[in-house]
């Protein structure tokens, strides 16, 4: 299961975003990961996904494969697109 | 019962327990494990203990300090519980089959070294926060003790072989009552620190650190450099004694707060305080300085990897100008090397530091660095009087250059209209005697001289300040030293220039007189020694010091200016 997102936020996903992100991913049992063009990370690694340095208007796919999946894509790329609730 | 005498560094009487402060971390070896899942429970531990450590560490600097501070740590556990590195660590330990406490610090490094390369400042700013985090990892599995000096529980006398001035920064003024070290002398940096900090000192104890075990009970009295280990129960009641004592006269000492800073004759001058960051305002304040005569940039620029910007330093200068309410505040521009050194700024080795790349002379070489530092000052003279000073300055050629960047700095600003005080003044710091021996020339190009007396001692007198077999060849009342002095008092007196004085021999109650009468304006010291100063200035007569400066110069040594200086008083 993947889709792709956009980073709306003006600071892109580093502090605060990353942060939510990376606890909501925790939240679910699939192994989810974070894909750009050169890189894929483990989107529940904070450092990992801060590592990413994505700025803002930046792509990325969003990865799961677990039992959760579905909804592990669903609320992380909806949370994306509500600028992370911030 | 154990008595010895090291240098005192900063006054106080002090009865407390000692806390041996350790060295830093020792490096983690690699070695290799027979049972590497035994060595992952033994990581599985430690990571829980980090983990409470860091919640009680939250919990207590929300009580003492404030929620922003507490919330360094809450990020702080989210970077420990963080899986990646964890995992790599366990897949590590039993692939290689080596300890846990290596390839934690092995990892760890690794992320942080990427974020140290990052552009973004915030992200670059976290590669010392993942250092810091797992450091507690591996002091667990190392069990190695980790020493907070900011959360302690109990009043405590700090024993270290050396203090940094971060570290010294760093203490907690509540707990720590004192420190003891082996080496250092009367004006090495962290004396100086202990002073402005109103923390008793005494410094050039030699092997303290071996003669005290933690928790040892420990008299000291910062003011004569007695330090008593065990002291008996004789001893313990002749110290409360005199820290009862030490308590009457600060309270009378509060009676000369709002008291002029004259002589009997009606003759005034300022009383200034030094300080080094924003939290020296208190101090400031207690001790009613009518001014700051130095405020020293250079702990702003200390422990940190990158150099600040000028936003930030703009707010800390902006800061501390406006909280001033009105009083001048002479800022002295980045006062590097010698004893004082940056991570993120490269001097290299040298053979003798005090002679070597400092102060302005770094400043000149690294404009872009320099022009950063004078733009957030000149922002900042928008909110109050603000003096700038260069420190180091031995020739005109330096002085005129730095005026010219100061310019440079200035049309940039307006070039972007950002306000300025063009009513900003221009000192140079007199610590180099060829610009002693010129300093008719210099007053035609500044409105203000400060003579900055610990390093104009130390180049005068060719005695290395921070080496103690020579401590008292480091004498204030060699005659040599005082004509220096007085020759620079004439010129400014002659051209009309203000003359100031931010040394630690500014509040020396024997000089004083000679201050007077040489004609400084203001003098400026650790804000703790103003109220007695006040006390003794208001007992001379300005005609009397001025005599006395007259013959004070006809005499041929240091002995003899001290007996005339105790019988003309």
């Amino acid at each position: 299961m993947e889709k792709v997102v956009t980073i709306l936020n003006a600071e892109g996903l580093h502090a605060r975003p990353a942060a939510v992100l990376v606890k909501k991913a925790s939240s679910f049992s699939s192994d989810i990961q974070i894909k750009t063009s050169d890189k894929e990370v483990n989107a529940k690694s904070l450092m990992s996904v801060m590592t990413l340095g994505l700025k803002k208007d930046a792509q990325f796919t969003i990865v799961a494969k677990g039992d959760d999946e579905q909804t592990a894509v669903d609320e992380i790329s909806k949370l994306v697109e509500d600028k992370f609730g911030l | 019962m154990k008595k010895i005498t090291g240098i005192a560094a900063s006054k106080g009487i002090v009865i407390a327990k000692a806390l041996k402060l350790m060295p830093l971390n020792s490096a983690v070896l690699k070695c290799s494990i027979d049972d590497s899942e035994k060595e992952c429970k033994k990581l599985e531990l430690a990571f829980s203990k980090a983990k409470s450590d860091l919640q009680t560490l939250t919990q207590k600097t929300l009580e003492n300090c404030g929620k922003e501070e507490a919330a360094i740590f809450e990020a702080h556990e989210l970077l420990l519980d963080d899986p990646e590195i964890r995992q790599r660590a366990e897949s590590q330990i039993r692939a290689e089959k080596v300890n846990a406490s290596y390839v934690i610090e092995l990892i760890s490094s690794e992320f942080a070294s990427v974020f140290d390369q990052m552009d973004d400042e915030y992200l670059k700013a976290r590669a010392a926060d993942i250092r810091d985090v797992y450091s507690r990892v591996v002091d667990h599995l190392e069990q190695r003790v980790r020493q907070d000096l900011s959360l302690l529980n109990e009043e405590v006398i700090l024993i270290a072989h050396d203090l940094t001035p971060s570290q010294t920064a760093s203490i907690n003024k509540e707990k720590t009552k004192g420190f003891l070290t082996n080496i250092g002398g009367k004006t090495s940096h962290s004396a100086i620190m202990a002073r402005t900090m109103e923390i008793a000192a005494v410094v050039g104890l030699k092997s303290i650190t071996e003669s005290v075990e933690d928790g040892d009970l420990i008299a000291f009295n910062g003011e004569s450099g007695e330090v008593i280990i065990h002291p008996t129960d004789e001893v313990i009641k002749e110290y409360k004694i005199k820290l009862e004592n030490e308590k009457t006269e600060k309270q009378s000492l509060q009676l000369l707060k709002g008291q002029k800073s004259q002589t009997l004759d009606g003759h005034r001058i300022e009383l200034a305080g030094n300080i080094g960051t924003i939290a020296d305002l208190q101090s400031l304040k207690v001790n009613d300085a009518e001014a700051v005569g130095l405020y020293r940039t250079e702990f702003l620029f200390m422990d940190r990897k990158t150099m600040p910007t000028e936003e930030e330093q703009y707010q800390s200068y902006k800061d501390i100008v406006e909280a001033l309410e009105g009083k001048e505040c002479l800022i002295r521009t980045l006062d590097i090397g010698g004893d004082k050194r940056l991570d993120y700024l490269d001097i290299g080795d040298e053979e003798n530091p005090f002679l070597g790349f400092r102060a302005i002379r770094i400043c000149l070489k690294r404009i872009d660095f320099f022009k950063i530092q004078l733009r957030a000052i000149l922002r900042a003279s928008a909110y109050g009087p603000i003096g700038i000073m260069f420190p180091m300055i031995s020739s005109l050629r330096e002085l005129l250059e730095a005026k010219a960047i100061l310019e440079e700095a200035k049309s940039e600003l307006r070039a972007k209209e950002i306000k300025y005080s063009d009513k900003i003044k221009i000192g140079l710091m007199i610590e180099v005697p060829s610009a002693a021996l010129i300093s008719d020339v210099l007053a035609d190009h500044v409105d203000f001289f400060s003579l900055g007396t610990n390093d104009l001692t130390q180049y005068a007198l060719a005695v290395d300040r921070m080496n103690e077999s020579v401590e008292e060849l480091y004498d204030p009342f060699n005659p040599g030293l005082l004509r220096l002095i007085n020759l620079v008092a004439e010129n400014a007196k002659k051209k009309g220039v203000k003359l100031a004085m931010c040394g630690s021999i500014a509040h020396r109650h024997e000089l004083l007189p000679l201050w007077i009468g040489m004609g400084f304006d203001e003098l400026s010291m650790s804000p703790v020694h103003i109220l007695l100063t006040r006390q003794v200035l208001r007992s001379l007569n300005l005609q009397k010091c001025q005599q006395m400066v007259s013959g004070m110069l006809k005499l041929g040594s240091s002995k003899e200016v001290k007996d005339y200086l105790k019988i003309k008083k």
